[in-house]
């Protein structure tokens, strides 16, 4: 016990010295067990994040649009690869992983249980959602677990090619006929107040906040994360000629930031705990992607265990000839 | 040139046709696969053909010299007017169908694109020369699936015999020679020259998938090249051109 202590201790001083904890490395089982949370859920919102936009790749209203789109989305399934193997280090399998999503044990993203219910849509979602990511995964890239560390810079690298796809559909939008300028501010209308609620909630009502800190899995707080990304973001909005749908948005002089509305928390808890627009949907598309794809991963392992033994019982052969 | 330009643009539209049919199909499965590298590996496939059928169309355009765009020939053409074969229409199924679906017209792009990268037009050749080598991957990945599921397990061997049983009568129309095939005479090569290839590959392939072959005189389906479409394309297209029909102003 005496000896536990102390580990902890020399751990907290290693990861104080702004050092990285890397797979073999001794870390308190509740430190793993955060960062197998943290990143699995982060790889579960990539997958399933892939499914709003995918809903529009068939409908995209040029060639261009639809090759952007399509990497787009083949982009996310590439990061869910990267953060499920750097997830893997921690002593977990991809498949127990993808269990714990389709039961319902784990969670991903929020923002992924909303619709997407028009082009414009695209241009919010990769704008706004991805804008708000990259506040936060920019942070990760410093973060202490040395695997999602990298992960993240190359994930950061891809995240903020989509933020400048999505807001060029947004200014096209914008600049466009006055039905899609419309388009473009119902899609800001909706995608909004869900992406503020990406950063997770209020400091003072984050349960994990301070031992995340402490052992520098996260480097802001929420509320900090929040307040950047509504800085950074209004401008933005300014430029396109739209509006922010909140009327207590105003430039605050004394603090330097812009004060912002009432975020409706009630909203977020319920669409966390499984009532939001599409969480049945969501998963029921990847559970049926999941069983569908059955037979497939099957047979493929069957004929992978044939090629081998072919290919061991050539090897006897020849060594014995 | 010794070939009309008008014959030119509809060979390419043509081809556009069949690759953005096929690659808008694929691109139905990103986010739906089986596993995540594979629902990968597949959008790149769909990317390659889209990115094709731009070449295509872009050339198209270019031949027929009347102001229409790439978008244009996609977006406002309607059913009767697209060129593709009937094959790369029909719906997905299950993995093995789009599978199967996909060797039978990777096989047919690859002898295709062979002799098309030899054109003595330089468009054609530089597009193809280019869309072979995608092409030769996509050929091999389709055919290494076909192998896995016949050689994999009993459920997997008598789903994709079925699968290509059934998607067969679409295999025909691949190698039918047209008389736009005939009035470009030299400048593309006739499908029939390399139905022999094709079917030696099929031949290859299935026997390492432990698979029958079904019966290369069987009864073939055929019509798409002349407009003859199977009730498939209307939805797809529905799908796929909704945007610019619903908003004919809108620059996206």
């Amino acid at each position: 016990m005496g000896e536990e202590i102390s580990l902890e201790h020399r751990f907290q001083a290693y990861v104080d010295a702004d050092n990285k904890v890397e797979p073999k490395d001794w870390m308190p089982e509740k430190y793993r067990k955060t960062m197998i949370r943290q990143i699995s859920q982060h790889a579960h919102s990539e997958v399933v994040g892939m499914l709003p936009e995918a809903n529009w790749i068939t409908r995209a209203p040029s060639l261009r649009s639809k090759l952007i789109l399509l990497a787009k989305v083949q982009d996310e399934g590439g990061h869910g690869l990267y953060l499920y193997s750097a997830a893997e280090t921690l002593g977990i399998s991809r498949e127990e992983l993808l269990d714990d999503l389709l039961a319902g044990r784990a969670k991903y993203s929020s923002i992924f249980n909303y619709p997407t219910l028009s082009w414009a849509d695209m241009g919010a979602v990769g704008w706004l959602v991805d804008g708000a990511a990259i506040a936060n995964q920019v942070m990760l890239c410093r973060t202490s677990y040395g695997p999602y560390a990298r992960a993240m810079v190359r994930i950061c690298k891809e995240e903020s090619f989509h933020q400048r796809q999505g807001y060029e559909i947004m200014m096209h939008l914008a600049a466009g006929t006055p039905e899609q300028k419309a388009m473009a501010q119902d899609a800001l209308n909706r995608w909004w107040w869900p992406s503020l609620m990406m950063f997770g909630p209020p400091d003072d009502q984050s349960p994990n906040t301070a031992q995340s800190m402490a052992w520098r899995i996260k480097r802001k707080t929420n509320d900090e994360l929040r307040q950047e990304f509504v800085d950074k973001t209004v401008p933005q909005v300014e430029f396109l000629g739209l509006n922010v749908p909140d009327s207590h948005l105003k430039w605050n002089e004394a603090r330097e930031h812009y004060d912002f509305g009432p975020i409706d928390w009630e909203e977020f808890f319920q669409v966390v705990g499984g009532n939001g627009p599409c969480n049945k949907e969501r998963l029921a598309a990847r559970q049926k992607a999941h069983d569908d794809g059955m037979w497939v991963r099957e047979a493929a392992l069957a004929h992978a265990k044939k090629r081998a033994a072919a290919s061991a019982s050539n090897a006897l052969k020849t060594s014995a000839a | 040139m010794k070939w009309a330009t008008c014959d030119l643009a509809d060979y390419a539209l043509r081809k556009a046709d069949d690759t953005l049919v096929l690659g808008q199909r694929l691109s139905e499965w990103c986010g739906h696969g089986p596993v995540l590298e594979q629902d990968i590996a597949l959008t790149n496939v769909a990317l390659d053909l889209i990115g094709q059928a731009r070449g295509y169309y872009q050339m198209a355009a270019a031949w027929r010299a009347d102001g229409s765009t790439e978008d244009d020939l996609a977006y406002r053409r309607d059913a009767h007017l697209y060129g593709n074969h009937l094959l790369v229409e029909l719906p997905n199924g299950h993995w093995g169908d789009t599978l199967a679906r996909q060797f039978f017209f990777d096989a047919y792009n690859f002898f295709l694109l062979e002799q098309l990268s030899k054109s003595p037009v330089p468009e054609l050749s530089a597009l193809a020369q280019k869309a072979y080598k995608e092409v030769s991957y996509h050929a091999q990945f389709s055919a290494e699936w076909i192998i896995r599921l016949g050689d994999g397990t009993d459920e997997s061997h008598t789903k994709i015999q079925q699968s290509v049983n059934r998607l067969w009568a679409y295999t025909g129309e691949l190698f039918e020679d047209t008389d736009l095939d005939r009035k470009l005479d030299g400048a593309v090569p006739l499908p029939s020259t390399f139905r022999a290839d094709w079917l030696q590959k099929m031949r290859e392939v299935f026997a390492l998938a432990t698979l029958e072959l079904p019966d290369p005189n069987a009864y073939m389906q055929k019509g798409g090249l002349h407009g003859r479409h199977t009730e498939h394309l209307g939805y797809i297209l529905a799908e796929m051109q909704y945007l610019p029909r619903a908003y004919p102003d809108a620059k996206w």
